[in-house]
């Protein structure tokens, strides 16, 4: 479990953090969302005490670390660019904890072998980090942040400098890794979708504060305002509401409560259909359809259509922002 | 492909003019009149003197600067002060000031009559005329070297590995041993060869803080100047020639150093 509560940071004239508290339960796998500038891999790096807080507690299963260095935190951490150890092969990387904290040979080498075995880099043991694809890198940093078995787990944009596929592959491998293992996991990311397939529970920060804390499909059906709405999925506007495109129903003939519109452009996206409409006082409007919905409607280009939201999600309007309490008052 | 060929020929010509012949020359006249005379002058007991004290003075300066040299490039890279910019531009001052004038600024300081000279001197501490004071004048000039080459290495190398190793349980002083120095090895490395260079030839500073006593502060280049004024060419070729092969030794090292530098 990890408790952080007030935190303040700033740089210079820039304040990162604006008194963010979040809760990470036991045994989660939470995500910090946001753009960047948000804050989410400062809130990481304080957790893991790589940053100093200018106000605020960091607890860490039951105990205050907010004077704790990095080192005595029982923290693993994931940077982005791996910070691989150059000099050393792929298993003295993974050993290093462990020899720094005086363990016995033997029980270092079955513990590397082990962990080089569950990150599937057993055949690479002997290889140094300059001879590895990027994945392979970040999987054996993740090894050696898992060697000394640290209570928490905390990864910065563990994916950000991988291609594509590579992502997507270990995105799944790390939620499976995080089944088999149970520890406590927090991950940074600017991707929602990333954070909508791997986390328990999602942070979503903006401009150093937290907007909502959530489960994803909380976050995504029910999002705290519009930021949030914007932020961890697609929209669109209709008379000054924000509406997600796949959220309306789409009539040939005039319908209760649905607007009339133009169809400017079909997109087909594979599985689903873009549409681009334009309501009558010029605006635009997008709405998204399953290619079997498309197809039964028969949607034309410049034909006019009737558009109706279907109000499972919508915002509650402009975010509310949590002012910091004034002590004082 | 003429002007390429022009140009190399420039070089080449430049480099022997200056560099080859005179070089060439001094080995030359070494043993011109056979093996024997030069041999017979560095084994002499000054000559081996000599020798040796180069040898003491080189080792103590190179160890000196290079613990200094990555202290304060870990200084300058990893902290944030005031001042900064003029402790490093400090730092390059051995390089603009002449020898000469740190000699006698050391002179000033440690001689008999000099600020600490006068307390040194009552407490039976002889630093000019003796090796102390040769060691000190051979440190300030080589002191700029490791930092030089150290700095570039750092800031190239960044500080999340650092991070990762704290991370991981590392105490600082763990993490400098194991990751951080191995990280810069090969800048370190290529900043005591030219220390070591720099050392090695080191004459003007020395000379004026030596007194320049043979078979008691007489280093190999002081003995090149001293044998020199006593006619004795042979002694002075000789001893020309020992120090122009162990520059080559150094620059020999520094060529294999820059190698592995570039490979990694």
């Amino acid at each position: 479990m990890i408790s952080v509560k007030g935190i303040e940071k700033s740089y210079g004239d820039f304040k990162a953090l604006h008194g963010v508290s979040v809760d990470v339960p036991a045994g989660s796998l939470s995500a910090l969302l946001g753009p960047s500038g948000s804050g989410k891999s400062t809130l990481l790096r304080v957790i893991a005490g790589l940053e100093r807080p200018d106000a605020g507690t960091v607890q860490i299963e039951e105990r205050d670390v907010t004077d704790v260095s990095p080192q005595r935190r029982g923290i693993g951490f994931v940077f982005q660019h791996y910070a691989a150890f150059k000099h050393m092969t792929v298993r003295q990387n993974v050993a290093f904890g462990l020899q720094v904290r005086k363990r016995s040979r033997d029980e270092i080498r079955a513990k590397v072998d082990e962990l080089l075995e569950l990150v599937h880099l057993s055949g690479w043991a002997d290889s140094y980090p300059g001879n590895l694809s990027g994945g392979q890198r970040q999987r054996m940093a993740l090894a050696r942040a898992l060697a000394v078995e640290p209570n928490v787990l905390l990864l910065d944009e563990p994916f950000g400098a991988l291609d594509a596929r590579v992502r997507e592959e270990l995105r799944s491998w790390l939620r499976r890794l995080h089944d088999e293992l149970h520890v406590t996991t927090v991950f940074v990311t600017h991707d929602q979708r990333e954070a909508m397939e791997v986390s328990d529970q999602v942070v979503v920060l903006n401009e150093g504060r937290v907007e909502q804390i959530g489960a994803p499909v909380e976050v995504y059906d029910k999002p705290a305002n519009d930021f949030v709405m914007g932020f961890v999925g697609p929209v669109t506007q209709l008379g000054g509401e924000i509406v997600r495109p796949h959220d309306f129903d789409l009539f040939q003939d005039p319908a209760g409560g649905a607007v009339e519109a133009q169809v400017e452009r079909i997109v087909p996206l594979g599985f689903e259909v873009r549409v681009e409409l334009v309501l009558g006082d010029g605006s635009p409007l997008v709405v998204q359809l399953t290619r079997m919905e498309s197809e039964l409607l028969e949607v034309r280009e410049k034909e006019i259509v009737y558009a109706r939201p279907r109000g499972s999600a919508t915002s509650p309007g402009p975010r509310l922002r949590r002012e910091p309490e004034n002590l004082l008052g | 492909m003429r002007a390429r060929l022009g140009l190399r020929f420039v070089a080449l010509g430049y480099l022997a003019l200056l560099l080859a012949i005179p070089v060439g020359l001094v080995l030359y006249r070494t043993f011109q009149h056979g093996l024997a005379a030069p041999v017979d002058s560095l084994t002499s007991s000054d000559g081996a003197h000599a020798f040796w004290l180069t040898l003491e003075i080189t080792a103590i300066s190179v160890a000196v600067n290079t613990v200094f040299g990555v202290a304060m490039a870990l200084l300058l890279v990893r902290s944030r002060f005031p001042g900064k910019k003029l402790l490093s531009a400090l730092v390059d001052l051995p390089l603009a000031v002449s020898p000469v004038v740190v000699g006698l600024a050391l002179l000033l300081v440690y001689g008999r009559t000099g600020w600490f000279g006068t307390w040194l001197t009552d407490h039976g501490v002889r630093v000019i005329f003796s090796t102390p004071g040769m060691v000190l004048a051979t440190i300030f000039v080589s002191l700029p070297f490791v930092v030089r080459e150290t700095v570039p290495v750092l800031e190239e190398l960044g500080t999340e590995q650092e991070q990762a190793a704290s991370t991981l349980g590392a105490s600082s002083w763990q993490t400098f041993w194991r990751v951080t120095l191995p990280a810069i090895r090969w800048g370190v490395g290529y900043g005591v060869v030219l220390t070591t260079a720099r050392a090695l030839g080191e004459f003007g500073a020395v000379s004026v803080v030596s007194g320049r006593l043979v078979g008691q502060t007489e280093t190999l280049t002081l003995r090149v100047q001293n044998e020199f004024e006593r006619f004795d060419l042979t002694g002075a070729y000789a001893a020309s020639a020992l120090l122009a092969v162990m520059a080559i030794a150094v620059l020999l090292v520094m060529t294999a150093l820059e190698r592995r530098r570039r490979a990694t």
